[in-house]
């Protein structure tokens, strides 16, 4: 998800949301109907609890008898911190105490809990929680403080505003009284919700920009923490699902007496993207699967190899594409030009691969049905299920638990494991509650990736080493073509998550031609964590550095020259330097490399250090990274996601590729599939710029600049160019 | 046919196919979930357990090379170097996404129980086989140290 994407979100809808949650109030717990109690956790709860217990004050605030305070989160937490964040945010301004607060998935609903950057809908992605959760819940704190301080007034006898509230206490001076939450939550419950509140002077945060603990961290240390991989319902049986070995391939026949024949299998059943067995173990339903005899139509099927798909993209590459964006006149620029400079550079498919491969719990009823997912696009998820089965969408209960990672992967249109899961419950008629499981292989192989891009980039200098024309070429699939985002996303034939990082490049260069070529596969592709930046910001900020090696200047002072109308990326790029100790003598055998990059409104710069021994094998020793997110709402969650995206892009620095061969992906699990291990993991430092600016997300913006940066910091150890991830096909790493 | 082994202290016979993996024995028959799949082949390590005291990877153990030995999980994880480790990873806060933490405890303490004080080397050594997506990998080794520190205080 980009955080560009704004569907249709009417004006004033964010006053209409909070009338609409302050008015569903005490009526929500009515229809917080949720699993029965023995069952597990019926969200992500983060102390692993079921504490459904307590009054609504609003559709994000329930406080308990014991005091407790649970915030309803309608984000995912997928490992971003995302839970914490919300919760800082209400509780600032709720003035609660941290030790009381806890967090849990909100269920399911567009209304309550639209995603306000990108509504309607209910969903995580594009790095867009804080940013447009930050005044909704801010409002949601303070209404919940103002009904608890109306609700003690009354009982006193005391006008409110002689009321004060501070860690969890609600206290009166005059008279000497206080309470605590818990005991006027059932009252505030009842109250109107104020006309309007007013909110803190950011000055006086106490828990926003401090450090506050992560309130999944004890459940995430001990194994307690709840993941749709751990739902036990009464009854419950597994499937595996065997889909088509090429993207496209149906089913023509299949022969399932061998399968049903393998002791625990219960059932197999055909579905509309291949068969299934449904066992009672995740073994058994393995087992039957190998056992299944399938003859596959490919006739509709992709059958390209991947090298074939980007020797065709790389003739494509020679032609104009469509404009993504032009100033001055980059033709004229280049016919006066002293001297061209020209690049081009390759990225692979790549598979997002998170943790807990993907997988869902669904249960019907007459009436209705459940689901219990990791889910990242709730209400798209409910529309897609609720098709499926002929329902109505609010007939289908999500239960968003922990994600294990996602990276993009479960932030899906198309619904597609909810939908193969929702699809097996069906043909298996509803007899039990089906957990459908994806296997390391089903994913690595499954498709959704992050697409094959090429591009094609020039510079035009003059005779000062000038860059006065600039002209970049992208050519790939687009993510968003085909799906209800498209009105949206793709205005004039250009998908702004293909061009997103190159079409907003910030240096100043007076004469630009950006230009994009959409390419059709019959290879499903998918936003993968920074998205369209994973590609254009190492493309972009390796030819600069590319020019600077050229024209003999340092990359950074060439940057800085070029940024001077841009300080959020120059104060990024200067304190990254800074730190780095740009300008400081490096031991023999050590080089270092800068990338500054901005994606979803959130500026990171990252230098990164290398070593490369006299064998030509190398190593990434230290990143020092800088970024500016606006007003930090948690900084050591910030640091971890910075961390984080460095380690991720690292992955696919050294080693992500999925290829295709004759349309068969080529790798399968993690021995060929490789992603980064922690011998591999370089020391980091990240340093955040104050800010008072709104917030801005952090879960991708620490990926795109650390590819580029190693590349850099490479080139400079050794004079060659790096123009292709991953870097393993180049360069040997240590 | 039966196979007997001791489940976090407690006598378990699990009536299952010997070729099962531990890992599915212990979480679809047994009920205990702290432990993870992520590959089913022995390379993520987020399946880990400790079986003798060693790591494992229960995901490719068959339950037949359980029997008669003593399996403990995240959820049996007790003394010392266990609370210790659990502190640290609390401390830091390690987990993102938490689903390979498990595993990575796991592996934290069987290395802390041999050795008290591992440097970076033997730390990457002892954890390569643990794959975290989210990379907290910083993290981890930051915690093992303190984990290290503390046991030694």
């Amino acid at each position: 998800m980009t955080e560009q994407t704004r569907i249709s979100l009417p004006a004033g809808n964010r006053r209409q949301f909070l009338q609409g949650a302050a008015a569903a109030g005490v009526g929500l717990v009515v229809g917080f109907h949720w699993a029965p109690r023995q069952a597990l956790a019926a969200s992500a709860a983060t102390d692993g609890s079921l504490k459904s217990d307590g009054a609504m004050l609003n559709a994000f605030v329930r406080i308990a008898p014991d005091n407790t305070v649970t915030i309803l989160s309608k984000h995912l937490e997928m490992g971003q911190g995302t839970y914490t964040g919300l919760a800082t945010i209400v509780a600032e301004e709720l003035d609660a105490d941290w030790a009381q607060v806890r967090a849990e998935g909100a269920p399911a609903d567009a209304k309550l809990y639209n995603n306000l950057a990108f509504g309607p809908v209910q969903g995580t992605g594009g790095s867009t929680a804080m940013a447009n959760s930050y005044m909704q819940l801010r409002q949601a704190g303070a209404t919940a403080r103002a009904l608890l301080v109306a609700a003690a007034a009354a009982d006193w006898n005391v006008p409110a505003a002689e009321i004060t509230v501070a860690k969890g206490v609600i206290r009166h001076a005059k008279s000497k009284r206080q309470a605590s939450f818990g005991k006027f939550a059932d009252a505030a419950g009842k109250l109107p919700p104020p006309a309007q509140v007013t909110l803190k002077d950011p000055a006086g945060f106490k828990l926003i920009g401090k450090q506050v603990a992560r309130l999944d961290a004890r459940a995430k240390s001990t194994g307690t923490a709840q993941y749709a991989l751990d739902v036990k319902l009464p009854g419950q049986l597994t499937a595996l699902l065997q889909r088509a070995p090429r993207f496209g391939g149906k089913v023509k026949s299949f022969d399932a007496a061998k399968a049903k024949a393998v002791p625990g299998v219960v059932d197999v059943v055909q579905i509309s993207n291949g068969v299934a067995v449904i066992g009672k173990s995740f073994w058994a339903a393995k087992q039957g699967r190998e056992a299944l005899t399938i003859e596959w139509d490919d006739s509709a099927a992709e059958k390209r190899s991947s090298e074939q798909i980007l020797a065709e993209y790389r003739e494509l590459a020679k032609q104009p594409g469509l404009p993504a964006r032009t100033e001055g006149d980059a033709d004229g620029a280049f016919a006066t030009a002293a001297k061209v400079l020209e690049a081009t550079f390759d990225f692979p498919y790549l598979a997002h691969a998170p943790m807990e491969p993907l997988d869902c719990v669904v249960k019907l009823a007459a009436d209705g049905a459940e689901i219990w997912a990791g889910d990242q696009f709730q209400t798209i998820d409910q529309a897609n299920a609720a098709r499926v089965l002929g329902l109505k969408p609010e007939q289908v209960k999500i239960h968003t638990l922990f994600a294990g990672g996602s990276f993009g992967r479960r932030a899906n249109i198309v619904s597609d494991y909810i939908v193969e899961g929702t699809e097996i419950a069906k043909a298996f008629g509803g007899k039990a509650p089906v957990k459908l499981v994806w296997t390391r292989e089903d994913d690595i192989k499954g498709g959704r990736y992050r697409p094959i891009y090429h591009h094609a980039l020039a510079a035009a200098l003059d005779h000062a080493g000038n860059i006065i024309g600039w002209r970049h070429r992208i050519v790939g699939q687009s993510i968003i073509a085909g799906t209800p985002f498209e009105p949206a996303m793709v205005k004039n034939g250009i998908d702004s998550t293909s061009v997103e990082g190159a079409a907003n490049l910030p240096y100043a260069i007076p004469n630009m031609s950006v230009e994009l070529h959409t390419t059709n596969a019959g290879v499903p592709v998918l936003w993968w964590r920074s998205v369209g930046s994973t590609h254009t910001a190492f493309a972009t900020e390796v030819f600069l550095d590319e020019i600077a090696l050229a024209t003999g200047q340092d990359p950074l002072a060439l940057r800085r020259k070029l940024l001077t109308h841009h300080p959020r990326h120059l104060a990024v790029l200067d304190l990254a330097a800074e730190k780095a100790g740009w300008d400081k003598p490096l031991q023999p055998g050590r080089a270092r490399g800068i990338a500054v990059h901005e994606s979803f409104r959130s500026y990171v710069a990252e230098v990164a250090e290398v070593a490369v021994k006299s064998d030509g094998s190398w190593r990434t020793e230290k990143v020092t990274a800088a970024v500016d997110c606006g007003q930090p709402i948690n900084p050591d969650i910030i640091r971890a996601q910075v961390e984080s995206g460095i380690g991720f892009g690292l992955s696919a620095v050294l080693y992500g590729a999925i290829t295709l061969k004759d349309g068969l992906v080529e790798q399968s699990n993690f021995h060929d599939y490789q992603v980064l291990r922690i011998n591999e993991m370089p020391e980091v430092e990240v340093h955040i710029v104050p800010s008072n600016e709104k917030p801005t997300g952090i879960g991708e913006p620490g990926v795109p600049p650390i590819a580029p940066a190693v590349a850099n910091a490479l080139m400079a150890a050794t004079r060659r160019r790096f123009r292709a991830l991953p870097l393993a096909g180049t360069i040997k790493s240590a | 046919m039966a196979v007997n082994f001791t489940l976090n202290g407690h006598a378990h016979s699990l009536d299952a196919d010997p070729d099962m993996p531990l890992l599915w024995a212990v979480r679809d028959l047994a009920g205990l979930t702290g432990s993870k799949f992520g590959c089913g082949v022995g390379q993520c390590g987020a399946c880990t357990m400790h079986v003798g005291g060693e790591p494992v990877r229960a995901c490719s153990t068959p339950l037949s090379a359980v029997a008669g030995q003593k399996v403990t999980t995240i959820e049996g994880l007790q003394g010392k170097v266990a609370k210790a480790v659990e502190a640290a990873w609390i401390r830091h806060e390690v987990a993102q996404c938490g689903y390979c933490q498990s595993g990575q405890v796991m592996s934290a303490v069987a290395l802390l129980g041999g050795n008290k004080q591992p440097s970076d080397a033997e730390i990457d050594e002892a954890m390569q086989g643990n794959i975290c997506r989210c990379a907290t990998y910083v993290r981890i080794r930051a915690a093992i140290h303190d984990a290290a520190r503390s046991l030694k205080a």
